[in-house]
């Protein structure tokens, strides 16, 4: 964190948040991860490189595939945000999140969080897509285990069963 | 019972649920209350002696807990094989990044502050940088000429076999330091209290090595040190020694300050502080007969440890054993060491020294193909290992694998002959050229010679009154699938549904010590014990009289039921017995070096673009011969995985050194495989059992790290006719390479034609 985020004082800061309206007290530069991690209690997101290089601390804010490591709260104020945690509904695994279990998507699960998401605004942007906008599509979200043939193969699978329905 | 098989079956990872839901909990989403955070002062320098140490006037220190070498309970060192390894900087440093200092806040911001107040002076002392170096003596950094550990392993009398050889070949080949580049950072959680002493929670791979460090550090008994290992997000070799060091940090810090301390190294001190792959030099000799039969070789394969012993001697020792593959050597000479120099330990990676030594063979006999003037097929089908034939420690190949099948099965698959004809056509013309290599492989599975009778792992399976059954071990998940398959394994034994199967949490309080989660030894030797183990509980319930034969799931749970009311908790632990007929000698390195290996081949396809001197990997078979697929798609995983990572060492992971210190510790500047820079990786099985496995499984985790770079480099040198003995091939490196080829000869390789 940066002195400058140390030394101002805290603001008010407001989104939603998985749908819930959320108001907060903090420094305008904390990053976003670290006020959804420590303030919120959504460990879901995950911190892997604290750069924007790995995508493990991806969410969605208004729509757009962010890393959340490189968001100043501030710049979130108003904005809806969507993390894993607001993917499941109701008890209820998303397609997506049946897919990446049922083909192998998810080896230790520490990108999975972030690698859903960027999925999600992927297939948000193109509910059919080709192997081709899949590996685009997750290109900013880094996985060390899997060689991502599994996952490739998750997105696809859930594609398919959301147009088919 | 009509239960269908659960094993070979791909049943949903047994945590996955937790794991795409966000729900599973890492050691850094995990608060205790009052809880501080530790960080750690290290050294600036590669080597000298400690002079001061200075506290800026500009913290207040009082806020802080400050650890020393000083603070140190028990033994200062990481309790591991050597012992060697301090654990803070008592007076001197021997690496750059060693930590000295640590420092406790609950602030991390104003800790971050601290780290920074607090500055170091050293007298510097000579350092060391290479492995030349180190052979060369001039300082000398560890013991008494710088070897952290040598081997020598001698087959029958190579040195008659010179004069007879048709041909001479000699090569050199490099392989550089890889990351291991886990997405979660190490990380654990650390505290204290007189009665109960130190409990850690970690992302770990080996929850009883760090007990046995905390131990000796803290000065504690068995029962007053607790691991947890926590959900942990990657290894890959990364958390099998580094978690003593930094659970030891923590311990020391919770110790003093009597409140529980979290430390999560971000990703720049994780690149910059922890283990990696050890960079290797191998060197051939190889005397070959006019038909391309190998006569007879030397081999000597070195490995730079760092700065300190920790497991080099385990890394070499597999690379050692590996060095000859899947070959008959009639003889063969192998010496290698591993030497020390002033750079941060390098320690565990997935393949342990045999990525390094295969790389090296399976260049090397492509040159000796080429100066037999046979194709690569041929020079190995010549040379294949056959049952009954011994391999370089003299192990007899009792199993009937057919390598010759396994390689035609491989060329088919890749349609390699089809390509290779129409590379040649195709590559007159424009920049980019086409290529397709192969790389036939083995490897151990489990700890090498007498390492599992000394391991001597422990496991237990346990049955609760409602008839769920629980795993017992210490063999952690961290990726790989060792919940699945090992829940997979027992509940087949028990012929109940996988869902009535469980696994404990690795908690040292509450499983038995099933040894370490590496060695490709997890569902091979550690799933034999749970199979038995579960067998155990269904032999002890039929004893007593309370369940027959034939059962259903709800017979069996009122069974326990009954057993629990009646004799209290349903037990079974098993214990490792060495199988009769493994003979392994330690002094002369013979013998029987795995109870099994796997067996592999793969072959890489490659462009070549000499406009932007990037190699591109369009197509990937990775065919292998595993024993048994105890569950398909996790199985595939571990391919798809291995072979990423593989292509990233061969191509896009460079690690560049100055003075002994890392100089691109980060993602942006540390470039792993993403999605598009992949091809599609073909991944196909083989079963041919394995008396010593689970169901017949052999290991199969580190096997893909072994192939993909020696394919690549093959299918490169294909691609343009120029050699390359030095992975990683970057475009720089490739760039350089073609410029040097165009004015000399590859210094290293020389040819003798003789009669």
């Amino acid at each position: 964190m940066s002195s400058s985020a140390e030394k101002s004082a805290k603001c008010q800061v407001s989104f939603l948040v998985n749908g819930k309206e959320t108001k907060l007290l903090a420094h305008p530069m904390e990053r976003l991860l670290d006020v959804l991690r420590n303030d919120l209690g959504l460990t879901g997101t995950k911190e892997g490189c604290g750069e924007g290089e790995c995508g493990s601390c991806s969410v969605l804010l208004d729509g757009m595939l962010v890393n959340s490591c490189l968001v100043p709260v501030a710049q979130a104020n108003g904005a809806s945000i969507v993390t894993i945690e607001g993917i499941s509904k109701h008890e209820l695994m998303s397609p997506l999140q049946q897919a990446f279990l049922e083909c192998g998507g998810a080896q230790c699960g520490i990108c999975t969080p972030g690698m859903i998401l960027a999925a999600v605004h992927l297939l948000e942007k193109k509910p059919e897509p080709a192997l081709a906008d899949i590996r685009e599509g997750l290109a900013g979200n880094l996985c060390r285990c899997t060689g991502y043939m599994q996952i490739f193969e998750a997105v696809a699978k859930a594609a398919q069963r959301r147009v088919a329905k | 019972m009509n239960v269908p098989h659960i094993v070979g079956v791909s049943v949903p990872r047994k945590e996955g649920r937790d794991k795409v839901t966000g729900a599973a909990r890492y050691v850094d989403d995990m608060v205790l209350p009052g809880m501080l955070h530790g960080a750690t002062v290290r050294s600036s320098v590669p080597r000298g002696k400690i002079k001061t140490i200075s506290f800026g006037p500009a913290v207040d220190w009082n806020e802080f807990v400050v650890v020393t070498a000083k603070d140190i309970p028990g033994k200062n060192c990481i309790a591991l094989i050597l012992d060697d390894q301090p654990c803070l900087a008592a007076e001197t440093v021997n690496h750059p990044e060693e930590p000295i200092l640590l420092l406790a806040h609950a602030d991390r911001h104003k800790l971050r502050k601290a780290v920074e107040a607090i500055s170091i002076e050293y007298d510097p002392l000579p350092s060391i940088h290479t492995m030349e170096e180190s052979e060369r003596q001039s300082t000398i950094i560890w013991g008494t000429d710088n070897t952290l550990k040598s081997y020598l392993v001698e087959k029958g009398d190579v040195d008659s076999v010179w004069k007879d050889a048709a041909h001479i070949v000699e090569g050199q080949y490099l392989t550089g330091a890889q990351e291991q580049l886990y997405i979660e950072n190490n990380g654990v959680i650390a505290s204290f209290d007189p009665e109960h002493g130190v409990t850690v929670w970690g992302s770990l791979q080996c929850p009883y090595y760090v007990h046995k460090a905390l131990m000796a550090l803290c000065g504690l008994g068995e029962d007053k040190v607790r691991v947890v290992q926590m959900e942990t997000g990657g290894a890959f070799g990364g958390k099998e020694e580094y978690p003593s060091m930094i659970a030891g940090h923590a311990a020391l810090l919770a110790i003093k300050s009597g409140k529980p301390v979290k430390i999560i190294y971000d990703r720049m001190e994780d690149m910059v502080a922890t283990t990696k792959r050890h960079p290797s030099r191998t060197r051939h000799r190889t005397a070959v007969s006019k038909d391309g039969k190998i006569l007879g070789g030397e081999i000597e394969f070195t490995i730079d440890g760092g700065a300190y012993a920790t497991l080099s001697s385990v890394v070499l020792s597999r690379g050692t054993i590996h060095a000859g593959g899947p070959y008959y050597w009639p003889s063969v000479r192998i010496r290698t060491k591993a030497v020390a120099t002033n750079t941060p330990p390098h320690g565990a990676f997935r393949g342990f020294g045999a990525p390094q030594s295969l790389f090296a063979l399976e260049r090397h006999m492509d040159r000796i193909a080429e100066v037999v003037g046979i194709s690569p097929i041929e020079i190995r089908k010549r040379n294949f290992l056959k049952t009954g034939q011994t391999t370089t420690t003299e192990q007899t190949i009792k199993e009937n694998i057919d390598l010759h099948r396994l390689l035609d099965r491989a060329l088919e698959l890749s349609g390699y002959h089809a390509k290779k004809k129409r590379f040649a056509v195709e590559n007159k013309l424009g920049k980019r050229k086409k290529g397709i290599g192969i790389a036939a492989f083995l490897h151990g599975a489990g700890f090498t010679g007498s390492g599992e009778r000394y391991l001597n792992s422990l496991v237990g399976v346990e049955a609760g009154p409602d008839g769920i059954v629980r795993v017992l071990v210490s063999s952690a998940e961290f990726g790989q699938g060792t919940n699945t398959v090992l829940c997979q394994i027992a509940a087949e034994a028990l012929g109940l549904p996988y869902e009535n199967v469980a696994i404990a949490q690795p908690d040292t309080t509450v499983v038995p010590n099933s040894g370490p989660t590496v060695a490709s030894r997890t569902a091979m030797i550690v799933g034999k014990l749970v199979q038995s183990a579960a067998r155990g509980i269904r032999q002890t319930l039929s004893k007593t009289g309370l369940l027959g034969d034939n059962y259903t799931p709800e017979q069996f749970s009122s069974a326990c039921a009954k057993y629990v009311a009646t004799h209290g908790p349903l037990k079974s632990y098993v214990r490792y017995e060495s199988p009769g007929d493994v003979y392994w000698d330690d002094a002369k390195y013979r013998g029987e070096a795995y109870a099994a290996f796997a067996w592999a081949v793969y072959i890489a396809e490659v462009t070549v673009d000499l406009t932007t001197y990037s190699v591109t990997v369009d197509d990937f078979v990775a065919l292998q011969e595993i024993g048994k697929v105890l569950n398909p798609v996790l199985a595939e995983g571990q391919i798809t995985g291995g072979v990423a990572q593989g292509i990233g060492f061969a191509l896009y992971e460079k690690v560049i050194w100055q003075n002994g210190r890392v100089l691109n510790n980060q993602m942006t500047n540390y470039i792993m495989p993403t999605s598009v820079d992949l091809p599609p990786i073909r991944v196909f099985f083989e079963e041919l059992g394995n008396v010593h496995g689970a169901h017949g499984a052999k290991g199969i985790g580190e096997l893909p790290m072994d192939g993909p770079a020696p394919a690549i480099v093959n299918a490169v040198e294909d691609a343009t006719g120029v050699r390359f003995n030095s992975i990683p091939l970057l475009p720089e490196d490739l760039f350089e390479a073609l410029q040097r080829e165009s004015h000399e000869q590859d210094v290293f390789s020389t040819v003798r034609g003789t009669a």
